[in-house]
């Protein structure tokens, strides 16, 4: 037995209540879904958890409707200081039911109890309270003075942080006063179901927050819903570019949030133990699953042996494993699908020649698992360093100059997040002015706060979650704002009066298919 | 006896120069009352490709240039504007077919809509940036950037000066490069205002303008992987929608057409729609 093999020390399942069967939250009641009940398991141990419904397009419709109805009669007529209310209460209520929502995440998403209870649950419970605060003060959100809600906020969310997912989306729409239909990812809707029963003790009126569980299907019916003013989606970047595409020509203000492949810069001057501790929350944080996780490691040259020896070392000491343990430091993998995507992904790297370590440990025999993963070697053209695996897979690149890490870290169609590792401050300034990603860490890694815009450039999305940006998003400026003139003197519309549109629009060239 | 007056040649503002259209195009501009004033230049989307190569290029410096000095050029083109006024008035008098005084009053607004925009350029980081107080030993920024290469549709309705000025100005402000298309049917004064533009310390490629069909090129440049943000203000006429189908597949940043008298009026949420947040969080704790 070696100092790392402690006892098992198992977070007790005994609060958590669960049902053997989950309806949809539609106007207040939890009702049967019209689509084929499904199966939420442990991704641990393969065991059924729960069944959970389907909502087809119709129960999208009937939730899109109350909410409306919602929006309508009762959310949109209520002061700003009473929504605010309604979410102070929710945060009181999350951090009442703290644990037994930590572990009903783990058990469902497979994350290590130690981060659903010290990170996601006190995040949500900070979303809720941050947010509250706002609700009687949108004339300083930034938009101009008394603002408006958007109406129906239809929001998607990711498995990787369920109930924190949520929270993110629903804290900011109905602070600004939007009603809200939101579906959770189809293999961890459980947090969000317990959440309505929360919603439930907090009295919160009906139809205000609705929830639909189900598959792609259901997100889809969601989306391209004609009674949905807004859309808010965190998750894949091909996913992102669907929803752009299916959401083009109407007025729905969409909020994306997608995929990142975030280097993680460490130069030959910076503090050392912190960095490596950096780099391993930055990518063996909850198993990897994170889109601005730190996935390409860039190091300068000169220090790339001790860097690689030291982060095998600090590996060596992770514990893989039951994920309620609360020792351990790496749990499953949240699903079989994700698993093959991360075995595809890493044996790529393999044949196209990065060299693959992990440490020694030994995996559980059910339930999906994946051993932390360094790759040396990887050059930039390598699909492990320009594809997402969302897994704990780091790929390691060296540079030689400041300038080299910059194009590096810039080299990807992603611009999420970036960190910087160094003493010397007039460099951390001079790198992070220069890298395009919207959320930069110096000497830091993966911190996520509801005061602080999250959000990324180019292919990575846009708008911002978090933060006064955040709330932003949710708000409509009031109208004829926009109208002023920057002269007093005869306006442009006497000038030249404005062509009537024709009926016919000219069609655009189409021959560029061939692209 | 009266003297032969010497004609323009009105050829496209590309990368800081003024070429021909590479496809050797040209077509027929007509006054109002339908007389010949110039044969301007029918940019192919291989010019349209180009000018995005010359916008990127230049990016780094207009964006790394200081607020204070950009908003010093955004003001020397309102300057420079200010002396040609008499040529720009001739010019819409005689493509827009208004009179004297309403073509004097949209070149007036268009000097100052660039002096307006040229105030904002050391303003609306402060305006749109915070500092975040995160629970932790961190100081934490959240600031504004350009979004990088953007391609405009220029409003081809109302004055066609005034239009571009005020879809290219807000792009410019906070360090974005431009490659605009101008007003089809009135094209003259936009090349007219990238002469102003080549004399105003405006950067070579920080704008370009096209002349030409924004349906033939609108695709070309929605699609392009190396445009960050589509502004179709003056795509209304067009099938738009298509156009921004094209653009989500780099996740590229569209404005919606716009139309009427208010059409890309000032306003500070233009400036911001060709931003970016960077968040940065620096560590307090490694005293």
């Amino acid at each position: 037995m070696s100092f790392l093999d402690y006892a098992p020390a198992p977070e007790s399942q005994a609060l958590l209540n669960l049902r053997a069967d989950y309806g949809l939250f539609i106007d207040g009641q939890f009702v049967a879904g019209r689509g084929e009940p499904f199966q939420s398991i442990n991704p641990a141990t393969e065991k059924q958890i729960a069944m959970i419904a389907h909502a087809d397009a119709a129960d999208v419709d009937a939730a899109v409707s109350a909410a409306r109805r919602a929006y309508d009669k009762t959310w949109s007529k209520l002061s700003g200081s009473d929504r605010g209310k309604y979410l102070f209460r929710i945060a009181r209520l999350v951090q009442e039911r703290a644990r037994e929502l930590a572990v009903a995440e783990t058990l469902d998403n497979g994350k290590p109890i130690k981060e659903s209870r010290d990170v996601d649950v006190p995040l949500v419970a900070a979303w809720f309270f941050y947010y509250a605060g706002w609700a009687d003060k949108l004339d300083h959100a930034g938009v101009g003075p008394t603002p408006s809600a958007r109406g129906v906020a239809a929001q998607v969310i990711p498995w990787n942080f369920p109930l924190l997912m949520l929270a993110w989306k629903i804290a900011p729409a109905l602070a600004a006063g939007n009603t809200v239909v939101l579906k959770p990812a189809e293999t961890t809707s459980l947090t969000a179901l317990l959440f309505a029963e929360i919603l439930q003790q907090a009295d919160l009126p009906a139809g205000v927050v609705n929830i639909v569980t189900g598959g792609r299907d259901t997100g889809k019916a969601l989306v391209g819903h004609p009674g949905v003013n807004l859309v808010a989606f965190t998750g894949s970047t091909g996913a992102g570019r669907a929803i752009a595409r299916s959401v083009a020509g109407t007025d729905k203000k969409v909020i994306l949030e997608l995929g990142g492949k975030a280097a993680n810069i460490v130069f030959d001057d910076a503090p050392i133990d912190q960095a490596i501790e950096g780099i391993v929350n930055g990518i063996f944080f909850n198993q990897g699953h994170v889109c601005c996780a730190g996935s390409r490691l860039l190091v300068q040259e000169s220090i790339h042996d001790d860097v690689i020896e030291r982060l095998k070392a600090r590996l060596s000491t992770l514990r893989l494993g039951d994920p309620m343990d609360k020792n351990t430091d790496i749990g499953a993998i949240n699903s079989a699908e994700q698993l093959a995507r991360i075995r595809e992904l890493t044996d790529i790297g393999e044949q196209e020649g990065a060299e693959r370590w992990s440490p020694d440990c030994v995996l559980p025999e059910t339930g999906f698992w994946f051993k932390p993963t360094i790759f040396t070697n990887v050059s930039t053209s390598h699909r492990i360093a320009r594809d997402e695996v969302f897994g704990p897979v780091l790929s390691v690149l060296t540079f030689r100059t400041p300038a080299e890490a910059v194009a590096k870290a810039n080299n990807t169609p992603y611009g999420l997040s970036a960190g910087i590792w160094t003493e010397k401050g007039s460099r951390m300034l001079a790198v992070a002015d220069k890298l395009r990603a919207g959320v930069i860490w110096a000497n830091t890694f993966n911190r996520f706060d509801p005061a602080s815009p999250f959000g990324g450039y180019k292919e990575s999305g846009y708008g911002r979650e978090g933060g006064r940006h955040g709330l932003a998003a949710y708000l409509k400026p009031a109208a004829g704002r926009a109208a002023a003139r920057t002269v007093t003197a005869a306006p442009a519309a006497s000038v030249a009066p404005a062509v009537a549109s024709p009926a016919e629009k000219t069609p655009v060239s189409r021959k560029k298919a061939a692209k | 006896m009266t003297r032969l007056a010497v004609p323009k040649t009105y050829k496209l503002y590309l990368g800081g120069k003024f070429p021909r259209s590479e496809s050797g195009r040209v077509y027929e501009i007509r006054s109002h009352d339908g007389e010949f004033l110039a044969n301007a230049a029918k940019a192919s989307r291989k010019d349209a490709r180009d000018a995005v190569v010359a916008a990127r290029s230049a990016l780094g410096g207009w964006a790394g240039a200081t607020a204070y000095n950009r908003g010093q050029v955004l003001y020397r083109i309102a300057e420079l504007l200010e002396g040609r006024r008499a040529q720009f008035v001739a010019e819409i008098v005689q493509s827009e077919g208004v009179t004297p005084a309403a073509a004097s009053a949209q070149v007036d607004e268009s000097i100052d809509r660039w002096v307006w925009y040229a105030g904002w350029a050391d303003k609306y980081l402060q305006v749109a940036g915070n500092a975040n107080p995160v629970s932790g030993p961190y100081f934490n920024l959240s600031v504004p950037e350009p979004t990088g290469v953007v391609a405009i549709i220029a409003p081809q309705t109302g004055g066609s000066l005034l239009g571009l000025v005020s879809a290219i100005a807000p792009a410019l402000v906070p360090g974005n490069t431009v490659v605009v298309v101008a007003n089809e049917a009135m094209p003259l004064s936009a090349i007219s205002l990238g002469e102003v533009l080549a004399t105003s310390d405006v950067p070579g490629g920080v704008v370009n303008i096209l002349t030409g069909s924004p349906a033939e090129m609108a695709p070309w440049l929605a699609s392009h992987a190396d445009v960050n943000a589509l502004d179709l203000v003056g795509a209304g006429d067009l099938d738009w929608i298509h156009l921004e189908i094209d653009a989500a597949e780099t996740l590229t940043r569209v404005l919606q057409p716009e139309n009427g008298p208010d059409a890309a009026s000032p306003s500070l949420a233009r400036i911001l729609a060709f931003t970016e947040t960077k968040t940065i969080w620096h560590t307090k704790g490694l005293i």
